[in-house]
């Protein structure tokens, strides 16, 4: 396998000599052939799931189960509402997003796609990129159908921009996250038990971040005062890409 | 073959076990008694021991986590093991006793305070770092799997510290640099008192090498029997 990968690069590095475009266009080559192996992925992913829909109906499901149990649980009259509500949002969209995660990687490797991708002469990076944003926008499909179901069965109006801005935030930074951690769970004995155990500790900064900031919009309050946890969002997001971006390489050395 | 022990480490380990004894004595019969909390305050020479060790050990850890992904040699992650593992063992001593200490002063067990939301953070995710390792039984997997969740953690740990502290004002005393008026306890420590913390975090120091230098020759051991075994069998 490695010495098929290492002909393919010294055939890529070798066309890369004998081409007389120069620097600078060569690197523009490559970097449209790095988001051209992205969009691949990401178009491979979506044309899966919206020929079997099984990754976005079981998160559905699932977030609506959770916000039923929460609505017991909580007994969500209007008073508890008021201060419970970025909670019982952000718990379901995290609960949610481990279940998505752990199918998105679980189907690459258990049809062998993994290594197929492995094989393809593009870069790591590539893959781990076409998969966030695949996975992202899985999560962003749910989020869209959970957030007007929950403005109706609670009344209350959760379309708000602030709102929506942090939601794309937090789930950037927890699907980068979530998909390093389940391309690496994916991979043991123990599976799709061990990716909950192993995102929701690295990701509770994010979701405290999220909950503070959701709060204080959903109370009314001025944008001016969530600019704080804004900021830490952003980091964040900016932070454990990068971290993930680096460390994805070693995650599929083998 | 070094089967037996190295002397230099025999010796640490009786200065290892010296040290503790010297400190646990200054802590209860050296060391004057606070004002407003009283003996109990006793416990926090060793509390901020242990919590030093276990942050010493997560912070060392990152090191050989780098190495190891760079170097892919076994020793590395052999030594990043050994630190989280004491790390860990540490951490957990040093929450329970700082909950021993709070139930006093501030009359209960827990508060969700950022130090020690953090610490239990910290450890829920080393816990996890275990689980992980436990989970894949090709070594060199296991290694390179361990190094990059240690190296999350490690990235993670600070960022959560500083959101929670956000969310409310701090109730542990600074102890060091400028104190804060948002403490809820003001401790004011006498000249004897940093004296003999700063022989504890030492004393605990020295205990930290010494177990530090046991796990790491536990491990290479482990690895000679691996190696053997392998002979044996094939």
């Amino acid at each position: 396998m490695t010495v098929k990968i290492n002909k393919l690069d010294r055939r890529r590095k070798t066309a890369d000599r004998a081409s007389p475009l120069s620097l600078r266009e060569r690197a523009r080559v490559r970097e449209g052939s790095f988001t051209k192996a992205v969009s691949a992925i990401v178009w491979k992913d979506l044309r899966a799931e919206f020929r079997s829909y099984e990754l976005i109906s079981s998160m559905l499901v699932f977030s609506l189960l959770v916000i039923l149990i929460f609505n017991f649980a909580l007994e969500l009259d209007i008073k508890t509402r008021q201060s419970v509500t970025a909670g019982v949002l952000w718990a379901t969209f995290a609960f949610a997003g481990t279940l998505g995660l752990n199918r998105s990687m679980a189907i690459e490797k258990d049809r062998g796609c993994l290594d197929g991708l492995l094989l393809a002469p593009v870069d790591r990076s590539a893959i781990y990129f076409g998969k966030f944003i695949s996975n992202l926008v899985f999560m962003l499909i749910v989020e869209a159908i959970v957030l007007p179901v929950y403005s109706v069965l609670y009344n209350t109006n959760l379309f708000q921009p602030g709102l929506l801005m942090v939601i794309l935030l937090g789930s950037i930074g927890y699907t980068a996250v979530g998909t390093l951690l389940a391309a690496m769970s994916v991979q043991t004995r123990t599976r799709d038990v061990l990716l909950p155990i192993l995102l929701l500790p690295v990701v509770l900064p994010l979701i405290i971040a999220a909950v503070q900031a959701s709060n204080t919009i959903l109370a009314g309050n001025e944008f001016s005062e969530i600019t704080s946890w804004f900021n830490l969002l952003i980091a964040y997001d900016i932070i454990l890409t990068a971290v993930a971006f680096m460390l994805f390489d070693y995650i599929l050395e083998d | 073959m070094q089967q037996n022990k190295p002397v230099t480490l025999r010796i640490l380990d009786g200065v290892s076990i010296l040290l503790i004894g010297i400190t646990v004595y200054l802590a209860l019969f050296v060391a004057p008694t606070e004002v407003t909390m009283g003996a109990v305050q006793r416990v926090f020479y060793i509390h901020v021991s242990t919590a030093w060790v276990g942050m010493l050990g997560f912070i060392a850890a990152v090191i050989p986590s780098i190495l190891y992904l760079r170097t892919k040699d076994m020793k590395w992650d052999r030594i990043e093991v050994a630190a989280i593992e004491i790390s860990s063992v540490f951490f957990f001593l040093a929450i329970v006793l700082g909950s021993i200490w709070a139930r006093p002063a501030w009359n209960a067990w827990w508060k969700w305070e950022a130090r020690l939301t953090t610490a239990a953070i910290a450890e829920l995710l080393y816990f996890a770092y275990f689980m992980l390792r436990a989970g894949i039984d090709n070594p060199e997997r296991r290694a390179r799997f361990g190094a990059v969740y240690a190296l999350i953690a490690s990235v993670s740990i600070p960022i959560t510290f500083m959101s929670i502290r956000w969310v409310d004002r701090t109730l542990h005393p600074v102890v060091f640099g400028v104190s804060k008026a948002t403490s809820e306890i003001e401790m004011a420590m006498t000249f004897d008192m940093v004296k003999i913390l700063l022989f504890a975090i030492f004393a605990f120091s020295i205990v930290f090498i010494d177990l530090f230098w046991n796990r790491i020759r536990l491990g290479d051991l482990q690895e000679k029997v691996e190696q053997l075994k392998m002979k044996v069998t094939m």
